[in-house]
């Protein structure tokens, strides 16, 4: 496949690495050591403070950047099948080895729909034979993501379905979702819910409030999140299944979330960076590359998601990117495509909460690695020996900005445009091979 | 022991003792059908009506060759011939079958409590060959009599009832009736095709057939309905087929002696696949429906004993 041509490491590194001077850093084992790890036939064969390797391993000297397991992206939109103009898998591939990600899940309302088990095996394989990404996807919940009827979970999961859900369009029947929690249970798999009443959310095009008036958007109000999230979370109470929340990104939710944890249900929920970095007055002067879906909020709103980030509340961060091109967001504000990419940018802008003191280093890659891997029930995640060697070295502290246009894969349209962040990849490798930096 | 009950309406309440004694006499008139020889005098001068407001084929059958077996004068009434059609309510029918003098009353309804409303009303003996999603007793009878043929008692066995557990009348009787006699019994399915609090009633519940089988002395599968997959409890009858459909590898979890079962009628390649019920030496589908008849000869019997009106036409 052509597909390799950027992938100038493809055949090295599969025999043997020790990547020496590190702060080695495992959120799920709770490890900050200074130290050596070394790579062995694709898989972490040990790591520790004065390890040795046999004479003629090739060594790196990471000069005391991070050493931590590849960044895991649970929720993300390729631009495969369908929209192959805003995004391919090998563009998006580059995009994520930049950005440190290994493992990513993608939303399977494309066009097909991932409703039938030939449609996810293609995209597994097609993850496959980039080399450097992992790609696990979701199955859709329902029919062609329609919200009503349910796909074949069983035959769906077998294909390597990840866990359900109709994508960017929330189950909005009751009933529906209710019979995707149970029957999905029976398969040990759980529901992923895009939060907002679509009847509340119809025509709206921002976060209703001062802002939206002023601009003269229609409005989406922030209790249509709320909303669905508390009926979701009595369905996850009736049928015993296990809902996840995508993208939460108000307080009201968030309580309902933190007191379903609480109660014992089986409730999980992810952010992503635009919630906790940015809010509403990012769409002034009608920036179409900050809007999104669910729409930027009030910044009390994303000073919750905060404290809900370092209260584990959030169980993970995910990229929540979406392709699009310039003709998807050049156009008056209400008729412009919602959403942001998010690949290159999933680990910077998580660090900028580490840099401003609201989360432990651990915590952020805990809620970038080890909790999703834990949630998916991945075998990555960890710095274990034995663990598939898939890692990330950055600094914590170099300096870059955001610019739309030379972000690394096709999709440009980053909300964070102008940005300036600490903390960058320098390598990213998979399966033990540098596939970045 | 406490008096036999006038009706037979639903096993959910039959006492042990019940339960064996119309076991034991139904065992006996397996083999006196076995043997040829019949007892029509015992039911002669009696009348029973099957009144069925729901299609059945087989059951209705099994119950008419019941009473002529016994010699009662047996009359079918289905719902498209009689005055149902025409508004006449339950209540109405009632009376019109106490003008009757009918001894015997069959009846089959697709609302759950239709024969106990009735058997308020009418002189009859009310047998309640299925109603709604509620029971089925003669069939839990017939399916006990079946395995206590095959495996000698019913206490400790291991007893999965497969599929649509949710709309099955045939599995809650069955679910009361074993639980009674003290076996072991296990439903097996989709979480969406199991009714709301049904670890309740006694049984364990299991959402693959690995689990559910395991070690399993009986395999009952119930029929899984097309308008179940128009309903969305499940997604497709492959899908269906694949995680729950009986075939050999699914079997191969139960005992190696483990039996087969079904109520009828098949969908062969949905819940069941066509060489495991056609297998003369695990399936005995066939002898259920055999069983059927002798079952309901007792029920028959023990019921006409204590009929109200007991004098004979």
């Amino acid at each position: 496949m052509a597909d390799f041509a950027h992938l100038p490491y493809k055949r090295q590194q599969m025999a043997a690495l020790l990547i020496t001077n590190a702060r080695l850093m495992d959120a799920g084992a709770g490890l900050d050591i200074l130290g050596s790890l070394l790579i062995k036939s694709g898989r972490i064969a040990a790591h520790g403070p004065s390890l040795t390797a046999p004479e003629l391993t090739p060594t790196l000297d990471a000069q005391g950047a991070i050493l931590a397991p590849g960044l895991i992206d649970m929720r993300a939109s390729l631009g495969e099948p369908g929209f192959e103009h805003r995004e391919t898998i090998a563009s998006a591939a580059r995009a994520a080895a930049a950005g440190g990600i290994t493992t990513l899940c993608a939303l399977p309302d494309t066009e097909p729909a991932l409703d039938d088990p030939a449609l996810l095996q293609f995209l597994i394989r097609r993850g496959e034979a980039t080399g450097s990404l992992t790609i696990l996807p979701y199955g859709a919940a329902t029919i062609d993501c329609a919200g009503k009827d349910m796909a074949e979970f069983g035959l769906l999961r077998e294909a390597g379905a990840i866990a359900f859900t109709d994508g960017r369009r929330a189950i909005a029947s009751a009933r529906a979702m209710r019979l995707a929690l149970s029957y999905a249970r029976g398969f040990g798999c759980f529901i992923v819910q895009h939060p907002e009443d679509p009847s509340l959310a119809a025509g709206g095009a921002a976060t209703e409030g001062e802002l939206a008036t002023r601009l003269g958007l229609p409005g989406i109000p922030a209790a249509a999140e709320s909303i669905l999230v508390a009926r979701d979370i009595a369905l996850a109470r009736l049928t015993g299944g296990h809902v996840h929340f995508a993208h939460v990104s108000t307080g009201a939710a968030l309580d309902l979330i933190r007191g379903a944890k609480a109660e014992g249900l089986h409730v999980t929920c992810d952010t992503a960076p635009p919630y906790f970095d940015l809010n509403e007055t990012a769409i002034g002067d009608y920036r179409t590359y900050a809007k999104l879906s669910p729409p930027l909020r009030a910044d009390a709103d994303r000073l919750a998601v905060v404290a809900a980030l370092a209260d584990g509340t959030i169980d993970a961060i995910a990229s929540d990117h979406q392709p699009r091109d310039a003709d998807d967001k050049r156009l008056p504000f209400a008729q412009a495509e919602a959403g942001g990419a998010g690949l290159a940018t999933l680990l910077g802008i998580t660090l900028a909460r580490v840099h401003g003191g609201d989360l432990t280093m651990l915590q952020a890659l805990a809620l970038l690695t080890s909790n999703p891997a834990k949630l998916l029930n991945l075998e990555t995640g960890t710095l274990a020996p034995g663990a598939p060697a898939d890692l990330v070295l950055f600094d914590p502290e170099r300096g870059w900005k955001v610019e739309a246009g030379k972000l690394p894969g096709k999709a440009q349209n980053s909300p964070f445009d102008g940005r300036a962040l600490e903390g960058r990849v320098i390598a990213t490798f998979k399966a033990g091979r540098r596939v970045f930096g | 022991m406490p008096t036999p009950p006038r009706h037979l309406l639903a096993i959910e309440g039959l006492e042990p003792p019940h339960i064996a004694d119309m076991l034991d006499l139904a065992e006996n008139y397996a083999l006196l059908n076995r043997s040829g020889k019949t007892q029509r005098d015992l039911l002669k001068g009696r009348t029973l009506i099957n009144l069925f407001f729901e299609d059945s084929t087989r059951t209705r059958t099994s119950f008419e060759l019941a009473g002529k077996r016994l010699g009662a004068d047996v009359i079918n009434m289905a719902v498209s011939t009689s005055s149902v059609n025409k508004g006449e309510t339950l209540l109405d029918t009632a009376s019109t079958l106490n003008a009757m003098q009918c001894d015997l009353l069959v009846i089959r309804h697709a609302q759950s409590g239709a024969p106990a409303l009735l058997s308020q009303k009418v002189e009859a003996a009310v047998i309640n060959a299925g109603d709604g999603t509620h029971e089925h007793p003669t069939q839990a009878l017939l399916d006990a009599l079946t395995i206590r043929r095959h495996k000698g008692h019913l206490d400790n066995l291991v007893i999965a009832i497969c599929g649509d557990v949710l709309h099955s009348r045939v599995a809650r009787s069955n679910i009361h009736l074993l639980l009674t006699m003290g076996a072991r019994v296990r439903i097996v399915g989709p979480p969406t095709l199991i009714p709301a609090e049904a670890a309740r009633l006694g049984v364990e519940i299991f959402h693959t057939m690995r689990e559910g089988l395991a070690g399993a002395d009986v395999v009952m599968m119930l029929r899984l309905q097309k308008e179940r997959m128009a309903g969305g409890l499940v997604p497709s009858s492959r899908e269906f087929f694949r995680f729950f459909g009986l075939d050999a590898e699914k079997l191969a979890y139960a005992k190696s002696d483990a039996i087969v079962m079904h109520p009828g009628p098949m969908n062969r390649g949905v819940e069941i696949d066509s060489a495991i019920a056609d297998d003369p030496v695990r399936s005995v589908i066939g002898e259920q429906v055999e069983m059927g008849v002798a079952c309901r000869m007792a029920v028959l019997d023990l019921l006409a004993r204590n009929l109200r009106r007991n004098t004979r036409i």
